[in-house]
């Protein structure tokens, strides 16, 4: 039997460079960065002090203020992504019982309510166990974005969460191809979100050494490829994409915006945050995903890359995409989002999975920005710092997660 | 602490705390039945009135609030 072919017909974002797809992808397109001072907490007690935080916010716009209230804000963050995408596919859950049988979603997310379980902790120590917000745990866990996306749409298909720390929503979004390629649902709902930037998470991260401490430079501090990078910058942030079978959206006229044509996995078993040095593990991801494509090396038209502007990533990624490409690798473009969007951790798959699909849509490739100085172990085309148009037919995302996780997503036009 | 304002403060608590429709909080409103608090919510709502009125609630006396002019009997009872 063929394989049912998974198409793309709604997309929503919300990310520190706007609240909507259309203002995202513009800043992308104009290589802006989303960083700035942390505005959320004081952050006198931490070392890094800038993220990419969210502007004017308002849950209550996408929202009744009873589900808002229940809501950590990553999930009010996923739901404003997800009523964006349902809306953009046209899907409507009301108009029909089989519809909303054959409707599931998978979503990821790094951590989860990060501030809602930094909050519960203070009071237990503060206050004691029994003034801990009975709310707590619903908000904290890290499928309720998933869950609520069911609660409010309506829909009872196969729903699951995907928790792969960086990988995460690059995993919900395979697994819910493979899921509508098995028959098993029509629409799936696929992304992820985090809203990670609070006191507990930005000092954790910094013990680990894994964020910039550029803090006078917020919108140079994160610079993928370049020499003078210093770790990730933390953004809170989450994308939705509507995934249907080919021959759903046809039979309802619906605007097809882009294919998913590959999904491929890896493990890296070396080491809890540094990927595998040479980059086998995370070649090895990009190789099955283009096999399960039935695409050459030579027919990816452009790499969104993992990118984190850390050390260890930046340069193993360009050692992976070498193992994986080939003689094409020096060919082909690659350029890091995160130069502009920052780190949404569990959103981030989703959200570069959205500027593959709109590269592919309007034929332009989105820069690595804040590229100045070379790096020896960087030697590919970054396309540094300006947008550039180009002939687009797949696109291939990367994503690797702490943990050893490597996903890579190939996209297509249909 | 009189009666209006037990009224008054608790009336407040459910518009800010649980998002209630204000015009909904009448004396006689079974807060599942019809201000559809489900029981998370009555127990959110128990900890902001201890926190609201400074006092403390015991459960077996929780369980028996299914109403608002309830909820306000059982704090002007436990202010004393």
């Amino acid at each position: 039997m063929e394989r049912r072919r998974v198409v793309v017909t709604g997309l929503g974002v919300v990310s520190p460079l706007g609240l909507d797809l259309a203002s995202t992808w513009s800043g992308l397109k104009e290589g802006r960065s989303g960083i700035g001072q942390i505005a959320s907490f004081d952050t006198s007690n931490v070392k890094t002090t800038i993220a990419g935080e969210l502007h004017d916010f308002d849950p209550e716009n996408y929202l009744e203020k009873r589900e808002a209230r229940r809501l950590d804000r990553y999930s009010q963050i996923f739901m404003a992504s997800a009523i964006e995408a349902v809306a953009m596919s046209g899907l409507d859950f009301t108009s029909s019982e089989r519809l909303r049988e054959r409707t599931g979603a998978v979503a990821g997310a790094g951590m989860g309510g990060s501030d809602s379980f930094q909050e519960g902790i203070l009071t237990l120590h503060e206050r004691g166990a029994d003034r801990i917000n009975p709310l707590t745990i619903t908000k904290i866990i890290a499928n309720m974005s998933v869950g609520y996306a069911a609660i409010h749409f309506g829909f009872v298909g196969p729903t699951n969460c995907t928790i792969t720390a960086c990988a995460a929503s690059a995993n919900a979004i395979g697994d819910a191809t493979e899921i509508i390629r098995r028959g098993a649902a029509d629409v799936m709902l696929a992304g992820g979100a985090e809203a990670g930037i609070c006191e507990f998470v930005i000092g954790a991260f910094n013990s680990a050494r894994a964020i910039s401490t550029r803090n006078d430079d917020p919108q140079g501090a994160s610079r993928p490829f370049d020499a003078d990078r210093d770790g990730f910058v933390l953004s809170e942030g989450g994308a939705t994409l509507v995934l249907e079978s080919l021959d759903h959206a046809r039979e309802r006229g619906a605007d097809i915006l882009g294919e998913v044509l590959g999904y491929g996995m890896s493990t890296d078993a070396y080491h809890v945050t540094l990927p595998r040095p040479g980059g086998a593990g995370q070649a090895l991801a990009m190789r099955w995903a283009m096999e399960d494509a039935g695409v050459g090396p030579g027919e990816i038209d452009y790499i969104n890359a993992h990118g984190t502007s850390t050390a260890a990533n930046d340069s193993t990624e360009t050692a992976a995409i070498k193992l994986a490409l080939g003689d094409h690798a020096h060919s082909t473009p690659v350029s890091s989002t995160k130069s502009m969007t920052g780190h949404l951790l569990g959103g981030a798959g989703a959200i570069e999975a959205v500027a593959s699909i709109m590269a592919i849509r309007d034929q332009v490739i989105p820069p690595t920005i804040n590229y100045t100085t070379p790096d020896p172990e960087c030697d590919l085309d970054y396309v540094p710092n300006a947008a550039r148009e180009s002939h687009l037919s797949r696109v291939m995302s990367n994503s690797f997660g702490f943990g050893g996780h490597n996903v890579a997503l190939v996209f297509g036009r249909l | 602490m009189d009666r209006p304002e037990v009224e008054s403060r608790l009336k407040a608590l459910l518009v800010s705390e649980l998002g209630l429709d204000e015009e909904k909080i009448t004396p006689d409103a079974n807060f599942e039945e019809d201000l559809e608090v489900d029981s998370l919510g009555v127990v959110e709502l128990l900890m902001a009135l201890e926190d609201e009125f400074g006092v403390e609630i015991p459960d077996d006396e929780a369980e028996g609030i299914l109403t608002v002019s309830q909820a306000v009997d059982t704090v002007i009872a436990r202010l004393g």
